[in-house]
């Protein structure tokens, strides 16, 4: 079986399954686990767009 | 005549000085659900009772694992060659019995010849990095360290 993601989507599932470790395993209580899992994927996500902002103005 | 300010600082670092770090004796669960947690991920978990953390673990990690295998993800073999292809192999191996089902049954024994192949690999590497830090802890919850 082959799976076909893009560059995007890739980068969206890692953030999503690196964000639940990261919430699970970095705080105590549940509910800061799930905003630290929020936070780590807003942070993953925004970094995405903003690496590829930067290089669309480099590429112009 | 002393100033406040100084009988202040001294009460301080005598408290410091009082207060002692908790004590975590090594049990035999500290030791056996880290162990278990990297063979199966999120199994630590299970083990100490943490259910919902536990499949969450699973379910990220495997899936992690299988996602780099469908994008035809390379898996590291042991080797003492180049630094990077060592701790690609470091890396692979945290995934536990997923990295020996996978070399047993011969998946991932592909060279990356284009983008996906590579996040594949990344993928791989990755998952078993994480499913470290979850065997991490599972130590520290079985030390009591962490609820």
């Amino acid at each position: 079986m082959t799976i076909n993601l893009s560059h995007f989507s890739a980068a969206v599932v890692f953030a999503l399954f690196a964000s639940v470790v990261f919430g699970i395993t970095q705080r105590n209580s549940t509910i800061e686990q799930v905003r630290y899992g929020f936070y780590c994927f807003a942070l993953f996500v925004g970094g995405v767009f903003l690496a590829g902002w930067v290089m669309a103005l480099i590429r112009r | 005549m002393a100033k406040p300010t100084t009988d202040k600082k001294a009460d301080k670092s005598k408290n410091a000085a009082a207060v002692t770090e908790p004590e975590y004796p090594l049990t035999t669960m500290a030791v056996v659900a880290p162990l278990v947690g990297w063979l199966i991920p999120g199994a630590g978990h299970i083990l100490l009772k943490r259910y919902g953390r536990g499949i969450l673990l699973l379910v990220s990690v495997v899936a992690m694992f299988l996602i780099g295998l469908g994008m035809q993800g390379r898996i590291y073999k042991p080797n003492g060659g180049d630094i990077l292809d060592i701790l690609g192999f470091v890396g692979d191996v945290g995934s536990g019995a997923l990295y020996f089902v996978a070399r047993i049954m011969d998946w991932g024994n592909v060279m990356a010849a284009n983008a996906a192949a590579d996040y594949g690999k990344t993928f791989l590497i990755v998952a078993g990095l994480l499913n470290f830090i979850a065997a991490a802890d599972a130590h520290h919850i079985a030390l009591g360290k962490k609820p």
